[in-house]
């Protein structure tokens, strides 16, 4: 899967809170999580982002508390993927099993300018900054991992399971 | 190469002889937990995933402890979803309002957790019962579902950071000042992916209290889980509120830690975190004048019986500064009772606070003292992110109960020697 978008850039230590604030918590619908994502952090980011952009930021990305709302907030919002340096426990599982496409490359985070242009090959783990016309390899999931990746996330996985 | 505490408690449940860091695997587990905000979630993608029937009534457990009493239409229909989810399947340990509390201090006090356990929570604080000697650690609703479903989860194999403990803690100095200093010397992302065992003769002197505490914030440096050796006081504390039978892990003589800090207890200092980090930390004789709005003692960090006393102890026969807002509320029912007998609730409400009844509420901004634009709260919880407890503006200093109840008083941030 290839998509295609410009970059929304932040910091180390982008935490739960900033992606989707507790106040929003009392439900889970993804388009009105949407509708708030990343709103302490950036409030112009609801208005910016169009299907298929991609956030990049630092070290220990989505730490924080558990909630599943934040990449789904991430995801409903349109973005096609996150790219960091490192991700936070939690945030990388919980991507993982709702079908949020995440990679981790410092290199390619450190060179990265915001609303660059990019294309990511999830599969392949390959990153390409259009703008500044520069390719970065990224390590593929483990074989365990992409299992669940397959299936479509971990809901799917566990049907095949119980069947 | 031997295994760690973690290691050993999670080769078992996988059914094999050794695991090793880095590996994945597939767990058994012995309790799934999930709350108000996490849980409805979760029950839509155990629908879909076709699952009919929760794995064992006995071992889920369902808390609405979030936005409970219910602070608006939206709650209410989440926990109702619970309750009719609960009901539905049987589910034994769903517990409403009139005997619920926090989920991290509820659990262990009511038994559902003991040495060797592995426990799986959609709740990023369940690392708080490493306290106990068992393998617990936070997930995402969909995890909460899968393990629902199936009694199992998958895991990678944590390596491990060894924190070896020796003397003991000097009063007013408290298991949260630890856990704190630990914080802010190896970072918010210091423990990441990994467990934090703790070791040492150091441990003997720690109340379980203080490492609930100490455990309940594993997570604000990034690790899978924190864990601390079962001794008589963890055995103590099970038999008294537990049943249910338990298995005491060892780490192995030679056990791998990719590092081991040494800390002499006796050195550790009063701390507090300052905006927006946990890992912002300061000694308390580094404080500065810091000016506060708002003290709220409580959460699952700091909310039980020991927390209650240590704040009463300071702010007997005191009053709160002027225009100080003193939120007190204890962790649980029987938390709350315990206090009432003990005339703690007394103290708080001359000292001029108020006592809200069991509830994360303004822990994480939910209900029950958010903070307006600027304003800046002392708060014995665990995050002090940006807009943790209200406005994007407003700012949140972590602290022992001890620091909080004296900063009350002096309306800026203070140690208890200095009121
Ligand atoms: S008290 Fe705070 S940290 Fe603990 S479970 Fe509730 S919201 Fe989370």
């Amino acid at each position: 899967m290839i998509a295609k978008g410009k970059a929304f850039v932040y910091g180390n230590n982008v935490d739960t809170d900033v992606i989707i604030p507790a106040r929003h918590l009392n439900t889970s619908d993804p388009q009105e999580l949407a509708s708030h994502c990343m709103e302490d952090i950036d409030s112009n980011f609801v208005h910016k982002v169009a299907k298929g952009d991609m956030i990049v930021a630092g070290k220990n990305f989505g730490c924080g508390s558990s909630r599943e709302h934040a990449p789904l907030a991430i995801k409903s919002s349109g973005i096609s993927c996150v790219i960091a340096k490192t991700f936070a426990r939690i945030f990388y599982r919980n991507a993982i099993n709702i079908g949020l496409p995440i990679l981790e490359c410092e290199v390619a985070v450190e060179e990265i300018k915001a609303d660059d242009k990019l294309e990511v090959d999830f599969k392949k783990g390959i990153i390409v900054n259009i703008t500044q016309n520069k390719t970065y390899e990224t390590q593929p999931f483990p074989p365990f991992i992409q299992k669940i990746i397959e299936a479509d996330g971990l809901v799917n996985h566990v049907k095949q399971q119980l069947k | 190469m031997g295994m760690t505490m973690t290691q050993k408690i999670m080769a078992k449940h996988a059914g094999k002889e050794i695991v090793t860091a880095g590996e994945l695997i597939e767990a058994e587990l012995d309790l799934v937990l999930g709350n108000d905000i996490t849980a409805p979630v979760a029950l839509k993608e155990f629908e879909k995933m076709g699952a009919k029937n929760v794995f064992h009534k006995d071992k889920v457990a369902l808390v609405p402890d979030h936005f409970t009493p219910n602070k608006d239409i939206k709650s209410a229909e989440n926990c109702k979803i619970l309750r009719e989810f609960a009901v539905e399947q049987d589910i034994t340990n769903y517990f409403e309002i009139g005997e619920m509390g926090i989920e991290h201090a509820l659990l262990p006090e009511k038994g559902l957790v003991v040495p060797g356990d592995v426990v799986i929570g959609a709740d990023s604080h369940t690392c708080t019962y490493g306290a106990l000697g068992a393998f617990s650690t936070g997930i995402g609703s969909t995890d909460m579902a899968a393990g629902m479903a199936t009694g199992k989860g998958w895991f990678r194999v944590p390596s491990a950071l060894r924190f070896h403990l020796t003397g003991s803690l000097k009063p007013p100095v408290s298991g949260k000042d630890l856990i704190l200093h630990i914080i802010g010397m190896i970072g918010v992302d210091g423990a990441r992916y990994k467990s934090m065992e703790f070791t040492g003769e150091g441990i003997a002197s720690l109340s379980m209290d203080d490492r609930f505490t100490i455990a309940n914030m594993a997570i604000e440096a990034g690790a899978k889980n924190g864990i601390f050796p079962v001794d008589d006081k963890t055995l103590e504390y099970v038999k008294a509120h537990s049943t249910k039978e338990y298995t005491v892990y060892e780490p192995d003589e030679d056990a791998e830690y990719e590092l081991t800090y040494e800390l002499d207890l006796s050195q550790i200092p009063l701390t507090v975190s300052f905006p927006h980090l946990p890992d912002n930390t300061r000694s308390i004789d580094k404080v500065g004048e810091v000016e506060i709005d708002q003290v709220v003692i409580g959460s699952c960090t700091n909310g039980r019986i020991e927390d209650l006393r240590a704040a009463a102890k300071i702010l007997k026969g005191k009053k709160v500064a002027k225009n100080m807002r003193l939120i007190v509320f204890p962790a649980t029912q029987k938390i709350y009772l315990q206090a009432m007998k003990e005339g703690l609730i007394e103290i708080f409400i001359e000292a001029g606070g108020i006592v809200s009844t069991p509830t994360c509420g303004p822990c994480l901004g939910g209900h029950m003292g958010i903070l307006a634009k600027g304003e800046r709260a002392v708060a014995t919880t665990n995050r002090n992110f940006v807009g943790r407890m209200g406005h994007p503006e407003s700012e949140v200093y972590l602290a022992s109960p001890a620091v909080a109840a004296a900063s009350a008083i002096a309306g800026k941030i203070i140690g208890p020697d200095s009121v």
